[in-house]
């Protein structure tokens, strides 16, 4: 059982004070769409131009992720394009489900990165996934506490000491469901208070301080910077999330979404997704 | 047009008074300013009378405290009342369209002002309807103001007024809502309760015919300031304003008089009845005018004018002629008249007045 | 050229060829736009009821879950209603009757939340009045109240959406409403406030229901604001739209019959009242 405030990121550190806290929270409640590429970054694609890099790889690549994907992807992105200049990628995170009613419904993406094997399983099928997905990431579920954790909670029992305001996912989102099985191998019965609409929503309650604990995943503390701290948990191996990832058919950029995808996969991929928080395969 | 200027307002001798209204009421709106001394004792029924812009309805509003004065003194019965706000203050208003409330009936409206001057529901209520039978409408009272005539409408508003027994009842153009035959009849019924009323009221009109009817005193208002003050006989007769002459129908010069004969700046001159020196005001009526075509030779009349004919207006049976030239002119004849004469716009004609038809008065 | 007419509905549009009558009816400049905007108002509904599990819907609504959220839904949205009429009116009042300095600023404050995205103003709802917030943390010291994750947490979220409807219809009646009555009432000895509650309030009645309708339907659909601020616990703060969007999560059935649910009775209730102000006045 360790506590241990999570590491900033750099994106994190240019916010300070209040501000940082509603800005992020404001952030983290929209779903964003997000595109990394700029053309303030030209000059180092430039610089940095992998000789190895398949020929013919240009135009747009649009991936559906995760939200919980966000902080890897926006940095595997402008590694993608730095690497095959000429290519943009177009990221739009969201969740899970709703990426995947989008894809079932025609928008037109080259690659679905889904944060559960469920949510996957709606788009294959459908028949709209382009080979067979795999498994390129593992989450798993953390304490998020106040930051220096004051009511020093260790373990998923603590959690229904009374007083504490506690917040889960809903059943219905991943990370609810989740969250029940590790309370369920834990023996463990937790009355929250909310039940949130998704993993950000319940993460931002302990940023802002309305609930004193939360169950999220390790990405989302991580990402969380100091505003959290966060508490391992042996149930928590008991309900990991596997991450998978598949090109699509709708996508019109199918060499991209490949090479995209292998970037996912490759060495360099998994230090950015552990990086974050993230464990690979 | 005549020579006759605003006279320098001569208000009538006013010291505090401890009973009736003691009021000079100054209002200073942007570039309108109102200033009007108004005095009354309990029981007179005072008209402010004056064209429309005169001045009249803000000087209503300050009497009830819808409007703040600027300066000036407002006294009620010995109370100051200046910086009392409307609904402490013991004035009633009859307002121009009457404002019934729509939402209550004849007799709820009645009963509002007993209601919030501290009555009890069933005693404002009790109170309200002997109003009402008073007004001779004690069948109407669960009627809403929409339903109502004109006539009856005016008659609860009124009562409305009434019903809070104010030391100082104010009527707003009382009889302007109203269609001409009503009219007759309401102006009759609303002399009957103003002749009961025991306190002070003031109405303000541009109907000469309501104010000289219902009042005991005008006060004439003319760019927010008081040009007469009298009587209604004394005003008919001697009026002192061009705008009162054409309410009261009445030709007005003013002039300097040398024993019989008045010269204008013009330098006509007048010959009248009365024997006066300085500036004086003549005044006659249209009907004392007589014309001709050609120079009367053996007319009695001391006055005669050679005029031209500017515009023919027929009032019932007889025709209003205004005449230039000599003097501006109003004259009044008979149809047959005008039409023997063969009068049309641009005639020349000759106009007579006998002296003793004249009226000069000192300006 | 004819008019297309609505299909399903008898009434013979006025134009149209009816023994020589004069062509007196809508011009078609304003005939067309109204059916295309009727059509596209009309269309989305129609698809709901088009889409709907009929055969499962009697097992759907029988759960007790939809029950107590559309109780709860009531309760709330009712209660926000009534919350800006008390504080709403009054406002609504000053802004039309009074002159003070910034009156337009102010006037332009009350309608921020039109514009502001629900989820912002859930946001800004927990800075102010959350455990941690600039007023919450008193409430909390001093009274020991807690507004997140509390049904008054709901209501609070809803009003502040709903009221300036509220606020904008009631100025606007105000305003075109003839004040002499209340110089009437006055000078019968009124003051301002019994001219107001005796003469102003019933005169403009039927405005102050138009408002108060508007806002309730705002705060029966309201949700990002809910959410962010009261989170979701069924029973407690958990309102049809949060059902609604939980259930799309993984029951999309479920979330159509839910919807179809809020439906009817926000059809029911509104067409209600419309019939008796209309009678009314």
């Amino acid at each position: 059982m360790t506590t241990r405030p999570a590491r900033r990121t750099d994106r994190r550190r240019r916010l300070t004070g209040p501000t940082a806290v509603s800005a992020a929270a404001l952030l983290a409640l929209s779903a964003c769409s997000a595109s990394s590429g700029t053309s303030g970054t030209d000059g180092a694609a430039a610089g940095s131009r992998s000789p190895s890099a398949p020929a013919g790889l240009s135009g747009t690549v649009t991936v559906f992720a995760a939200a919980s994907l966000k902080e890897s992807f926006t940095e595997l992105g402008t590694r993608f394009e730095k690497a095959h200049p000429g290519t943009h990628v177009s990221l739009n995170f969201g969740g899970s489900d709703t990426l995947a009613a989008g894809i079932t419904g025609g928008a037109p993406a080259d690659v679905f990165a889904a944060a559960s094997t469920r949510t996957m399983s709606v788009v294959t099928d459908q028949g709209d996934a382009d080979g067979a997905p795999v498994t390129f990431a593992r989450n798993q579920l953390e304490i998020a506490t106040l930051p220096g954790n004051p009511d020093r909670i260790t373990s998923l029992a603590d959690l229904t000491r009374p007083g504490l305001k506690v917040v889960l996912c809903d059943a219905s989102v991943p990370c609810g469901a989740a969250a029940r099985k590790a309370l369920d191998a834990g023996g463990v019965s937790l009355t929250p208070v909310s039940y949130e609409e998704d993993v950000k929503g319940a993460l931002n309650k302990v940023v802002l301080k309305e609930a004193d604990a939360a169950l999220v995943y390790r990405t989302d503390v991580k990402a969380a910077g100091d505003k959290v701290a966060g508490v391992d948990f042996p149930e928590a191996a008991r309900a990991v999330n596997d991450y998978p990832i598949v090109a699509l058919k709708n996508g019109d950029n199918a060499a991209a979404a490949r090479a995209f995808i292998d970037l996912v996969r490759s060495a360099d991929g998994r230090k950015v997704l552990t990086d974050t928080g993230f464990r690979t395969p | 047009m005549t020579d006759a200027t605003p006279a320098a307002s001569a208000p009538a001798p006013r010291g505090a008074r401890d009973d009736g209204l003691d009021a000079h009421l100054i209002v200073d709106r942007g570039s309108f300013r109102l200033d009007v001394p108004l005095t009354a004792a309990p029981g007179e029924v005072v008209a402010l009378l004056g064209p429309n812009g005169a001045g009249k309805t803000t000087a209503l509003r300050a009497l009830a405290g819808l409007a703040p004065l600027s300066g000036g003194h407002l006294r009620l019965d010995g109370r100051e009342l200046d910086r009392t706000p409307p609904e402490s203050r013991p004035v009633g208003v009859v307002f121009q369209d009457y404002l019934l409330f729509p939402h209550l009936t004849a007799l709820d409206n009645v009963a509002f002002g007993p209601r919030c001057r501290g009555a009890g529901r069933a005693e404002a209520r009790t109170r309200a309807a002997a109003w009402l039978d008073r007004m001779g409408l004690a069948g109407h009272s669960g009627v809403k103001p929409r339903r109502l005539s004109g006539g009856q409408a005016q008659r609860v508003a009124l009562a409305r007024a009434l019903a809070t027994l104010p030391r100082l009842l104010l009527l707003d153009e009382p009889l302007a809502a109203l269609d001409a035959r009503t009219r007759l009849e309401v102006r009759a019924q609303l002399r009957r309760h103003l002749a009961e009323f025991e306190a002070v009221a003031v109405l303000v009109t541009h109907d000469p015919l309501d104010a000289m009817v219902l009042a005991d005193r005008l006060v004439v208002v003319e760019h927010g300031r008081v040009v007469q003050e009298g009587t209604p006989s004394d005003i008919a007769r001697h009026p002192r304003t061009d705008y009162i002459a054409r309410l009261v129908g009445l030709n007005l010069y003013r002039g300097r008089a040398e024993g019989h004969t008045v010269r204008l700046d013009s330098g006509s001159e007048i010959t009248t009845a009365e024997e006066l020196s300085g500036p004086v005001f003549v005044a006659f009526p249209p009907g004392a005018v007589t014309l001709h075509r050609d120079r009367p030779t053996g007319s009695s009349a001391r006055n005669l004018w050679h005029c031209a004919i500017e515009g023919l207006e027929i009032h019932g049976d007889q025709i209003r002629a205004d005449l230039t030239g000599a003097l501006p002119i109003a004259a009044d004849l008979t149809t047959a008249a005008a039409a023997e004469l063969d009068l049309h716009p641009g005639a020349p004609v000759w106009a007579t007045v006998k002296a003793t038809q004249t009226h000069a008065y000192p300006a | 050229m004819t008019p297309p007419r609505p299909t399903g509905t008898a009434t013979v549009l006025p134009g149209g060829p009816r023994r020589g009558r004069p062509r007196t009816g809508v011009p078609l400049p304003l005939l067309l736009p109204a059916l295309a905007g009727l059509a596209f108002l009309v269309l989305p509904l129609a698809a709901l009821l088009v889409r709907a599990p009929w055969s499962s819907l009697p097992e759907q609504l029988t759960s007790p879950e939809v029950w107590q959220a559309l109780r709860l839904s009531l309760v709330c949205a009712t209660s926000a209603t009534a919350l800006s009429l008390v504080v709403g009116v009054p406002l609504a009042w000053l802004l039309a009757r009074t002159d003070f300095p910034g009156r337009g600023l102010v006037r332009a404050l009350v309608t921020l939340p039109l514009v502001l995205p629900p989820v912002v103003g859930g946001v800004a709802l927990l800075l102010a009045l959350g455990r941690n917030g600039i007023v919450g943390r008193w409430l909390d010291a001093w009274f020991g109240v807690t507004l997140p994750f509390t049904t008054a947490g709901v209501i609070l979220a809803e009003t502040f959406v709903a009221m300036p409807f509220l606020v904008i219809t009631v100025e606007g009646t105000l305003r075109a409403a003839d004040r002499r009555y209340e110089e009437a009432a006055q000078t019968l000895g009124a003051s301002r406030f019994t001219a107001f509650r005796r003469v102003t309030l019933p005169l403009i009645a039927p405005g102050v229901a138009a408002g108060a309708v508007l806002a309730w339907a705002r705060a029966l659909g309201e949700f990002g604001a809910t959410i962010t601020f009261a989170g979701n616990f069924p029973g407690r703060t958990q309102t049809m739209p949060l059902a609604v969007y939980l259930a799309l999560q993984n029951d999309p059935a479920a979330a159509i019959a839910l919807s179809l649910v809020l439906l009817a009775v926000s059809v029911a209730v509104l067409a209600g009242l419309r019939d008796r102000w209309t009678n009314a006045s």
